[in-house]
């Protein structure tokens, strides 16, 4: 297919069709809107065979999808910051009942202050709750992880929910010409649900039972492994995905000019494409910077991440999300995985609530990080404090 | 008519003795019959009926959240009907007062208001009894649980009970019922009559909890009986919002139902008292009026 300019909300709402979801269940929040709106055009217009659920609130709409998935359907929502918090909930329930549920997440800030801006705060809040998490650069991104992440979620060996994250407006909000696959390729990659168990009057069985001690700890466990088998899951389907559609995402982290960088940059998001502009500027000068990409938050590929960070001297982390009291998430796991290999690693926490990153930000970061100065709020105005 | 034979709920469950709810619920299910796929929220009954690796359930059954049991319902009812399933298999929900009159009652209202194709029975017990007796919107006035308690300067729960029947008249429910498991055949019949009218139906039952109300659980159909005939509990059914049947008895005075009950005992010891005793009676009274369920 060739290239068409479309905006990425619209672009994700044409990939779920093409998904096939049977039961759709949202509820509308700035800025994830488009796609729901689209979803309901999509629907409404008899372009996708599905049950459109106008629920309530986001609470409902996540717990919508539990019914409708333990049933038997495929199942979409989307959602965003405090629409995400709301059915906070819901998504630790949803996942520990092992249901394989896609849900687009268009990355917001976290209110208070109120703010309808690009941060990644939202998602990152649920990083415990045993989701997937799956982060795109750009829309093309965000069109092929959606596909993939019911390949890897509707998997018997793995059988959980996945997020599939792209930054608020950065990406929802704007146009790029974007490849969207057909509908022949994505039956033939997909096929249809096959569900692992259901609700079936013919064969009855029990969902979401309570676990005494003697069995909770079990569970636990097996979600935990489950989560960490989605690795190679993603490797497996994501190599499969390239071999069909000519994009391979067969890694959970991507190196750019990582290969004999001095300084590597480490971020999740459209932000990595400001980077890589960045690091080709500062490679023009001479500079050896390169930056690795981590597409996959949940499950952390911290052995990818410390083999792709071995040969370098710094690095910096760009952390759009802060965890109160401690440090940016990205950059206190990217520590833990490279705890021992002695490289000094510096967090960087910015662009939250909206605020700018520019390719003049990405330089001077790398400049403080050789300084050995970071672990900071970069990008604050001063003269507010 | 479903067959009454069948036994939906099975024994070895660990309710109480004497538990109103796991009698109602045999019942209902009774009524429901076969081919019914049932949504629980959390509480007494998710907790007596399924610890891993049992159940007493041999009907498909779901539980996710205490507050979302109507939207769970909504997914599974909408994912029926895109399979082509609904209406070979209907979608029940049975859930307790808590998780109805109070924390589930955003879910309920959404789902009511879509119109979605289920039964929701709520099993009244009168409390969160799964907690340990503590107030729900659902406690009748002047029952002392553990977070209304009865003392110096109370005289037990303050409020009267929310009236999600009408709530749910007003959502423009198909129909709406009141029931008791101290009626089994017209419990029953109700639940078929939901299960068999389109659209979102409501059955609220009362459940008596002996734990919880405190009495000998060898009582709990007299004192469901008992609720019934002072008029505390009217037994009617909403039609399209019209009201089209009323149990019709003898109404007998509030004491005796009362007096058997630790939860008024403090209406009665160390001294009667006689002004909240008549607000008590005073609420039969307006059900009386409303329902008419007074025999001339």
């Amino acid at each position: 297919m060739p290239l068409q300019m479309m905006e990425g909300s619209i672009a994700v709402a044409e990939t779920v069709r093409l998904c096939r979801p049977q039961v759709i269940s949202a509820y509308p929040i700035t800025p994830q809107t488009h796609i729901v709106e689209g979803l309901a055009s999509i629907v409404a217009d008899g372009r996708l065979d599905a049950e459109y659920i106008c629920v309530e609130s986001e609470f409902s709409a996540l717990s919508a999808c539990i019914g409708a998935s333990a049933a038997g359907s495929r199942v979409y929502s989307a959602t965003t910051s405090q629409g995400l918090a709301l059915m906070a909930e819901v998504v630790f329930n949803s996942a520990g009942m092992r249901l394989p549920i896609v849900m687009g997440i268009a990355n917001r800030a976290i209110s208070a202050p109120l703010s309808i801006w690009n941060d990644q705060q939202d998602s990152i809040m649920m990083r415990d709750s045993g989701w997937l998490q799956l982060y795109a650069e750009d829309n093309q991104e965000a069109v092929d992880l959606h596909v993939l992440a019911y390949k890897i979620c509707e998997d018997h060996d793995i059988l959980l929910p996945a997020f599939v994250c792209f930054d608020g407006f950065i990406l929802s909000h704007v146009f790029e010409p974007v490849d969207i696959p057909s509908q022949e390729e994505v039956d033939e990659f997909l096929g249809p649900f096959n569900p692992y168990q259901q609700l079936d009057v013919k064969d009855p069985i029990s969902f979401g039972m309570y676990a005494t001690p003697e069995y909770y700890l079990e569970f636990r466990y097996e979600h935990d492994q489950a989560v960490h088998r989605a690795a190679d899951a993603l490797r497996k389907h994501g190599k499969a995905f390239g071999e069909k559609f000519g994009r391979d995402y067969s890694e959970l982290v991507e190196g750019y000019r990582l290969e004999d960088a001095e300084v590597a940059i480490i971020a999740m998001g459209s932000i990595c494409g400001t980077t890589k502009d960045a690091i080709d500027e500062m490679r023009a000068e001479g500079k050896k910077v390169g930056l690795l990409k981590i597409r996959c938050f949940r499950p952390f590929p911290a052995a990818d991440i410390a083999k792709a960070l071995a040969h370098v001297k710094t690095v910096a982390v760009l952390d759009k999300n802060i965890s109160l009291g401690a440090k940016g998430a990205v950059g206190i796991e990217v520590k833990d995985a490279c705890y021992g290999l002695g490289i000094p690693i510096y967090d960087y926490v910015l662009g939250l609530g909206g605020r700018d990153v520019r390719k003049k930000d990405i330089k001077k970061i790398v400049e403080l990080a050789e300084k050995g100065s970071g672990d900071m709020f970069y990008g604050l105005r001063e003269e507010l404090l | 008519m479903v067959d009454r034979t069948i036994e939906n709920f099975d024994c070895g469950h660990r309710a109480c003795g004497g538990c109103g709810a796991s009698s109602a619920v045999r019942m209902i299910l009774k009524g429901a019959g076969e081919n019914t796929i049932v949504v629980s929220p959390t509480g007494c009954l998710e907790v007596f009926s399924t610890p891993y690796p049992e159940t007493a359930w041999k009907t498909p059954w779901i539980h996710s959240l205490f507050e979302n049991a109507s939207a769970v319902a909504s997914g599974v009812e909408a994912a029926l009907k895109k399979q082509g399933r609904l209406g070979k298999e209907k979608v029940l929900v049975i859930g307790g007062d808590g998780a109805t009159v109070d924390i589930g009652m955003l879910c309920i209202s959404g789902a009511f208001e879509r119109g979605h194709d289920f039964t929701y029975v709520c099993y009244d017990n009168e409390a969160y009894m799964n907690t340990g007796i503590q107030r729900s919107g659902a406690t009748p006035y002047d029952a002392d649980t553990t977070t209304s308690p009865s003392g110096v300067c109370s005289t037990g729960n303050n409020r009267p009970k929310k009236d999600l029947p009408q709530i749910l008249v007003a959502h423009g429910s198909p129909y709406v019922a009141t029931a008791t498991m101290a009626y089994p055949m017209d419990l029953m019949k109700k639940v078929e009559k939901a299960m068999n009218t389109q659209g979102p139906c409501y059955i609220q039952v009362h459940a008596p909890c002996c734990t919880g109300w405190g009495y000998d659980g060898a009582k709990t159909m007299e004192i469901g009986r008992m609720a019934v005939e002072c008029g505390l509990w009217p037994c009617y059914e909403i039609v399209d919002g019209k009201l089209t049947s009323v149990k019709k008895v003898k109404r007998v005075p509030v004491d005796e139902y009362l007096k058997a009950q630790k939860r008024f005992r403090h209406l009665f010891k160390p001294t009667r008292n006689d002004a909240e005793i008549a607000k008590i009676q005073a609420i039969a009274d307006a059900n009386a009026a409303k329902y008419g369920i007074d025999i001339e």
